[in-house]
């Protein structure tokens, strides 16, 4: 039996990772992938409170995130082709136009 | 009541003209204009002979204004004064309504003046109507809003649209001065009715109202204010800039509003608060004063004028003064009496000076007339008619008139014989300043261009029956009032108003009488032998006199330079404050300030504060990190 801390800490370095990745990384893909893992190192943390609990709530709410997290997906990837046709870039540092 | 119909009528045809004038009346505008006065001239007659046989209307037609105590209400009060006034306004509004149909024959705004012609009608007919303060204050104010708009007639005009807000401002330092009177009057009577106040008037004797730390006698003070309204409106000194400059309105306006209505509200005014002003010796002496220094100041001014019309208008502001003497020294009925005459013999005077100045296509100065007479038979007889009458020339309205006041003046108290003297002289000048405009004009050669004498042609019948109607006037009207020396029981006029206006003090004897009345003749008829002398015989003659005392002529010549006066001491500062204070620093710094500052402020934030959006997702992302951090920090450690 894997006690509930290590699942935790998984989580943790996950979303850490995920963060980093987020916050360091130019490509905006990997950017995307960054946040797609903080999203799943939640669920892990997600899954493993809910079977610590007994309780399917947390299972719910899985659900629920993957189906959001594959939307966003959706809509961001489509986002960025629509934008690279006008303007060849991925480069987040590059991509500024909304600025003050 | 039939007689509230009085002032509507003109209000209706002011109301249809000012409406319909423009797109379907035009030329058309006098068939409602001239029913409209003549319809309340018959009803004025009507109204005169009701208060004759004894009946004194006093009637509230509606209540105005209930605002706790103060209780105001349209009322009309018709009594022997406002009878008299009635007859006044309306006989010569109607003569003047029909004599504008042929002097304004084919100007552009001929509905329009009609419209704010019967405008006036309406609010001089509610003035002397009126049976509260607050309803003769309308009339005060709406008959000076038509003044300016009539004076202004010709806007396009630069010389008239200034003569009509110079009227408007120079009766604005008046009506001030009355405006506060009115509010003394409710705060001392608690009401503006005539009725309450006037009765009530002598238990406020011995009262003193403190302004800026020193006691005044209450009453002294209602009534210095509400002679300063008098002041504005009547022209008198130091207030009479503003009548001269009003001639740039068309002649029938100076015939009605600024020689025969209007400019005797004042009088009428201050005969309709006698009452209140019989208190207060002061008061009585400031009217008599003002009168007396008016008169004679008017009349040398007078005396060398070249502008036909501003020298019938210099002799309003005489006759006015003449009026005020009256008044001031108690003799009410002799002022109103003057008023009544004076209506017609100075409407007659400016209508025969517009009657000429129509035959030389706009030309107003005198220097350029000259030999009329044969080709204006009819405006030349009505013009020697009027100027006998103010002169003084017994048998003439004016004769009567004059000689009373000139007659209660000698009786009249402590300044009364100096103010006797002031007016003798007027009267000397008044006669020589009117024979010099005769001669000047109709008699010699003339003097314009071949253009014009080619032209000359006495004016329509529109006009000179009108004129003919005035002199009538100007000859009989006098003989309401003949004096006891001449006649037993003769004053009917000053009998008919005692009700009102109280008969005046003093009794003087026949052999006194006679010695006023003679030389008040003596000084006519040597004012006609100066000018005959000067203008007839000896044409060179008035240059040289000019040439002899040119100091002495300039000053007259430029009005006592009282208009320089007040351009200097008050005009310009007014400008330049209003330029440097009110313009260039109030409205420039403090209002500009305010509207532009708060977006500037706002705008400055917005500028420091958008930097924070870069558009660079990595910083959006350490802020949403760092933020996160925060609220664990604060869950962790501050719980």
């Amino acid at each position: 039996m894997v006690p509930l801390s290590w699942y935790i800490i998984l989580s943790a370095v996950m979303f850490s990772i995920g963060v980093f990745g987020f916050l360091a990384r130019r490509n905006l893909i990997i950017v995307f992938m960054s946040v797609e893992l903080m999203l799943n190192s939640v669920n892990i943390s997600l899954v493993a409170f809910s079977h610590y609990l007994q309780s399917m709530r947390g299972q719910i709410l899985v659900f629920f995130v993957i189906t959001v997290a594959a939307a966003e997906a959706a809509i961001g990837l489509a986002i960025l082709i629509a934008f690279y046709r006008n303007n060849p870039t991925i480069k987040v540092d590059e991509i500024n136009l909304l600025k003050g | 009541m039939k007689y509230t119909l009085i002032p509507l009528l003109p209000l209706l045809s002011f109301i249809i003209n000012i409406l319909f004038g423009r797109n379907f009346i035009k030329d058309k505008a006098h068939w409602i204009a001239v029913p409209a006065v003549a319809g309340s001239f018959i009803l004025a007659v009507s109204a005169f002979m009701d208060v004759l046989a004894g009946n004194v209307i006093n009637l509230n037609i509606y209540n105005w204004i209930v605002s706790g105590d103060f209780q105001v209400s349209i009322g009309f009060l018709i009594d022997q004064l406002t009878a008299i006034m009635l007859i006044v306004v309306t006989s010569i509004s109607t003569l003047i309504f029909i004599y504008s149909i042929g002097y304004m024959h084919g100007d552009g705004g001929y509905y329009r003046f009609f419209a704010y012609l019967s405008l006036f009608v309406f609010s001089m007919l509610m003035l002397v109507m009126a049976n509260n303060f607050l309803l003769l204050y309308f009339g005060w104010e709406a008959v000076g809003l038509c003044s300016y708009f009539l004076i202004g007639f010709w806007f396009h005009k630069k010389s008239a649209a200034d003569a009509g807000k110079k009227a408007f401002i120079v009766n604005r330092f008046g009506d001030f001065g009355f405006g506060l009177g009115v509010i003394l009057v409710f705060l001392t009577f608690g009401s503006l009715d005539y009725a309450q106040v006037f009765g009530n008037a002598g238990s406020v004797v011995g009262q003193t109202i403190n302004i800026l730390g020193t006691d005044y006698d209450l009453i002294t003070v209602i009534c210095l204010l509400l002679f300063c309204g008098a002041v504005g409106k009547s022209a008198q000194m130091p207030l009479h800039v503003w009548l001269p400059d009003a001639m740039e309105g068309p002649t029938p306006v100076s015939a009605l509003i600024h020689a025969a209505t209007m400019v005797t509200a004042g009088v009428f005014m201050v005969a309709r608060c006698n009452p209140l002003f019989n208190l207060s010796h002061t008061a009585m002496n400031t009217v008599a004063v003002v009168g007396g220094v008016t008169a004679i100041f008017a009349a040398t001014i007078g005396l060398v004028q070249n502008d036909i019309k501003r020298v019938i208008a210099y002799s309003t502001v005489s006759q006015l003064g003449y009026m005020f003497l009256a008044l001031g020294v108690g003799a009410y009925s002799a002022g109103i009496f003057h008023l009544y005459t004076h209506a017609y013999f100075k409407a007659l005077l400016f209508l025969g000076s517009g009657s000429v100045i129509h035959a030389l296509h706009d030309e107003q100065n005198m220097q350029k007339m000259g030999g009329l007479k044969k080709y204006m038979p009819v405006t030349y007889a009505v013009f020697i008619i009027a100027t006998l009458s103010i002169t003084g020339i017994p048998g003439l309205a004016g004769f009567f008139s004059k000689d009373e006041i000139l007659y209660r003046a000698y009786l009249g108290g402590d300044t009364g014989k100096f103010l006797w003297l002031l007016g003798t002289a007027a009267a000397l000048m008044t006669s020589f300043y009117s024979w010099r405009l005769i001669f000047m004009t109709f008699h010699g050669k003339f003097r314009g261009t071949h253009e014009q004498e080619h032209h000359l042609h006495e004016s329509p019948k529109v006009i000179t029956v009108p004129l003919m109607f005035l002199a009538v006037g100007a000859i009989f009207a006098g003989y309401a009032g003949i004096p006891p020396l001449l006649m037993e029981h003769g004053d009917r006029i000053g009998e008919f108003l005692s009700p009102v206006l109280g008969h005046p003090h003093g009794e003087g004897t026949h052999a006194e009488e006679m010695m006023v009345m003679a030389s008040s003749v003596l000084v006519a008829l040597a004012g006609w032998f100066i000018a005959h002398k000067m203008y007839v015989k000896n044409p060179e003659l008035p240059r040289k006199v000019a040439e002899m005392f040119k100091p002495f002529y300039n000053l007259l010549f430029n009005k006592y330079y009282v208009d320089e006066l007040y351009g200097k001491t008050i005009v310009q500062p007014v400008l330049k404050i209003s330029d440097k204070v009110i313009l260039g620093f109030f409205d420039a710094k403090i209002i500009e300030g305010i509207v532009n500052g708060v977006p500037n402020l706002i705008g400055a934030f917005s500028r420091k504060f958008r930097q924070v959006q870069t558009g660079l997702l990595s910083n959006y992302g350490l802020a949403m990190a760092l933020g996160a951090l925060a609220i664990i920090g604060y869950m962790i450690f501050m719980r």
